[in-house]
């Protein structure tokens, strides 16, 4: 009975290693004539509409179109992953500076391709040092304040009474004040938890970087920082942490979760997000007419003219390795996806507004914001933040520091040496 | 009745030989399954600790600057000494709690086989799932005093600790159990003979018959403290940090973490990654072999 159970045992062993050998061959056997498309997505909310959209299109023209989602977090390790294989992903996404330089070399200069010329600004692209097109922004994002304009008013004020940073304090202290009587409270919580702190140590920390580089007309990555702005970070981040319901060394654990109940509950009047929540708060029972979001103040001159924080960390690259058939169909079905009704429909519906000639309009009340503070003459503030070296690493020893400093263990000039010289240190790590 | 011998029974040598001589057909889904497994990657392991790359197909000859980086690495050195003190204390605290609850729960009191189940589930709980749990319950506590797990290395440190012996404990127990039962009893009843006092027993009869179990529970704790990584990265990830002439030293990152972050973090420095890895195998193995030889030399042979 043993030596039968071995011998089961082996053959089992044996066959699934052939299983393994033919699926390859079978891989092998499509890649023939047309080329076909290899997209790894990072935004796993959107993986299904990408599935049937790519299942649509091979449908159509009989091209191939595999798409293949990051797990949330996971981008960059399923990248170096699928990029170290055979077949590797033809169409990817680059998001910022420091992700151009690791993977530049990997990128197809995109300006001559009918794909590019669908475009409507330049804004949004990444570059390479000969203004070869590597990257192409597909979509913008806004970040500020969002802020429920049903619980403003109940508190006596109106959106038109924040106008810079000190108006904004004048209203957050007087409702934090009277927190109790009206049942709620100024923001929601500023949790430090990695699903929250990247609010702050990103977002939040594009307002310093932002007016410091506007200073020093920086266009390219700096290799230090003077942290100029830093008095108005603190500024900012002093008024998340008083006029709120979580306070001090409650905040270093809290999670994003938590933050954005608060909000949804109406228990909280801003909260400090991007347009990418909109969806959330309606499925939440908010009211479009409730919502609206303002800029971040934080006490620098002239800031009334201050827009909505624009930018994005969307842009798709292809695969300059790929073969020539490959790389062909991929700027095919790029095109596509930003003329055709299917296509455009998927991007306004997953990505809100795309830089493209035949763009849809979203539903998105931000972005009808942010449209209107440009419209009314107000400056962008762009996202700084994309110059960022070795993010992760850097946003780790902001956060840290911040999570001393508000639990009151630390100085905030801690929160300064891991912003200033955290810069240098890691941009000498990334290019040393 | 003289036994018949079969020649169709599946012991036969006519049944045996052909198998016998497909011995190597047995053994090659498992040996194939050990090279793609450990021999293949272990060996490119090696060969990329000696290159510079982003993906493991371009790679670029450097020699051992990876070495040189990964030894000056102030963080790696940090990390090094923390987890040898962290490997030391959960050595002794483990092992001293798995040996008295094994020895608690080999007299005979009521209820002994639901104790050993209860001692033993926590190791039943994935790493991650511990670390997490674990950092909700010394949070509630700690917020309560103004302060955090996250911002003051001693709690992470003994946190840590605390969650350690409380996975560790009932597995070594059950080893220690074992060994206290293989005790013969005629030793027990000699010393008892002679007049030796319950200590007395303890110390000279049944510790130096138990070296066995205190081998590997030894062996099992210290390269589990050194390999330790799931728990140390859901519990603390390393916070706080210290700022130190401009590097960032988190402070209860532990080996295996540092190594995993050096890797991901910098892009352009993963073989630096690769080489502290090969230095970290070397090192759990001289460490796992010494141990090994220096109690297996204190055995008793029964």
């Amino acid at each position: 009975m043993k030596k039968f159970l071995a011998l089961v045992l082996a053959s089992i062993m044996c066959l699934s290693l052939a299983a393994c050998a033919a699926k390859t061959d079978g891989d092998g056997d499509k890649e023939e004539a047309k080329g076909s498309v290899y997209y790894l997505n990072f935004k796993p909310e959107s993986d299904q509409a990408w599935q049937d959209l790519a299942k649509t299109y091979t449908e159509k023209t009989g091209v191939p179109v595999k798409v293949l989602t990051a797990a949330s977090g996971e981008y960059n390790n399923t990248l170096i992953a699928e990029m170290d294989k055979k077949d590797a992903p033809t169409m990817f996404q680059v998001g910022n500076q420091g992700a151009l330089k690791t993977w530049g070399d990997f990128c197809y200069d995109l300006s001559d391709t009918d794909f590019y010329k669908e475009m409507t600004t330049d804004d949004f692209n990444l570059k390479g040092e000969n203004g070869e097109v590597l990257a192409a922004g597909y979509c913008y994002e806004a970040f500020g304040i969002i802020v429920n304009k049903a619980l403003l008013a109940k508190a006596g004020y109106d959106l038109s009474d924040i106008k810079d940073f000190d108006s904004l304090k004048k209203v957050a202290d007087d409702i934090h004040a009277r927190a109790a009587e009206l049942g709620f409270d100024a923001f929601s919580s500023a949790g430090l938890d990695s699903s929250s702190s990247w609010r702050f140590s990103g977002h939040l920390a594009n307002m310093p970087l932002y007016y410091a580089f506007r200073d020093d007309n920086v266009t390219a990555q700096p290799a230090e920082i003077k942290g100029t702005y830093l008095e108005n970070y603190k500024n900012i981040w002093d008024l998340y942490i008083t006029d709120s319901a979580t306070t001090g060394a409650d905040l270093v654990a809290a999670t994003g979760d938590m933050s954005t109940a608060e909000f949804k509950e109406g228990k909280a009047c801003f909260y400090q997000n991007g347009t990418w929540e909109y969806a959330g708060l309606i499925e939440a029972g908010l009211k479009a007419e409730d919502l609206a979001m303002i800029p971040i103040y934080c006490g620098v001159d002239g800031e009334e003219k201050a827009g909505l924080c624009c930018g994005t960390e969307n842009c798709w690259s292809v695969n300059k390795n790929a073969s020539e058939e490959d790389i062909k169909a991929t700027l095919d079905f790029m095109y596509w996806v930003v003329t055709s009704e299917e296509g455009t429909t998927l991007l306004a519906e997953q990505f809100g507004p795309c830089p493209f000639k035949n763009a849809k309009e979203p539903e998105n009340v931000f972005f009808a914001q942010a449209n209107k503070y440009i419209e009314e003459g107000n400056y962008v503030v762009t996202w700084a933040f994309n110059y960022t070296p070795a993010v992760d690493n850097w946003r780790a020893g902001v956060v840290d520091a911040l999570a001393q400093y508000t639990a009151g263990k630390g100085e905030w000039d801690a929160v300064k040496t891991a912003f200033v010289d955290g810069w240098a240190t890691q941009y000498a790590g990334e290019n040393g | 009745m003289k036994k018949k011998r079969d020649y169709t029974a599946f012991n036969s040598n006519l049944i045996r030989r052909p198998i016998k001589r497909c011995v190597w057909l047995f053994l090659l889904p498992t040996f194939a399954a050990f090279c793609i497994g450990f021999l293949y990657p272990f060996a490119k392991g090696l060969f990329l600790s000696f290159c510079k790359y982003i993906t493991t197909r371009n790679w670029q000859w450097v020699g051992i600057d990876n070495y040189i980086k990964a030894i000056k690495d102030p963080s790696f050195l940090h990390a090094f000494w923390y987890t040898a003190l962290f490997a030391i204390v959960s050595l002794i605290f483990i092992n001293l709690l798995a040996f008295m609850i094994a020895y608690a729960l080999t007299q005979g009191i009521k209820g002994s086989n639901l104790f050993r189940t209860v001692f033993f589930m926590p190791n039943l709980i994935g790493g991650i799932v511990l670390g997490y749990i674990w950092s909700l319950i010394f949070d509630g506590i700690l917020t309560k005093f103004g302060t955090s797990l996250l911002l003051e290395t001693k709690y992470g440190f003994w946190g840590l600790i605390i969650l350690m012996c409380w996975q560790q404990v009932g597995y070594m127990m059950i080893i220690y159990i074992a060994g206290l039962q293989s005790v013969p009893e005629s030793l027990h009843e000699a010393a008892k003979i002679d007049g030796a006092s319950k200590w007395q027993t303890l110390i000279h009869v049944t510790l130096p018959n138990m070296m066995p179990s205190i081998t590997i529970c030894t062996f099992l704790t210290l390269t589990n403290s050194f390999k330790l990584f799931d728990q140390n990265l859901a519990l603390t990830d390393g916070r706080p940090f210290q700022m130190v002439n401009g590097q960032t030293i988190k402070t209860t990152e532990m080996l295996a973490l540092n190594i995993v972050n050096s890797f991901n973090e910098n892009l352009t420095n993963r073989g630096v990654g690769q080489a502290k890895a090969v230095i970290f195998f070397v090192l759990v193995a001289a460490i796992g072999l010494i141990q090994l030889r220096a109690t297996r030399s204190k055995e008793v042979q029964q």
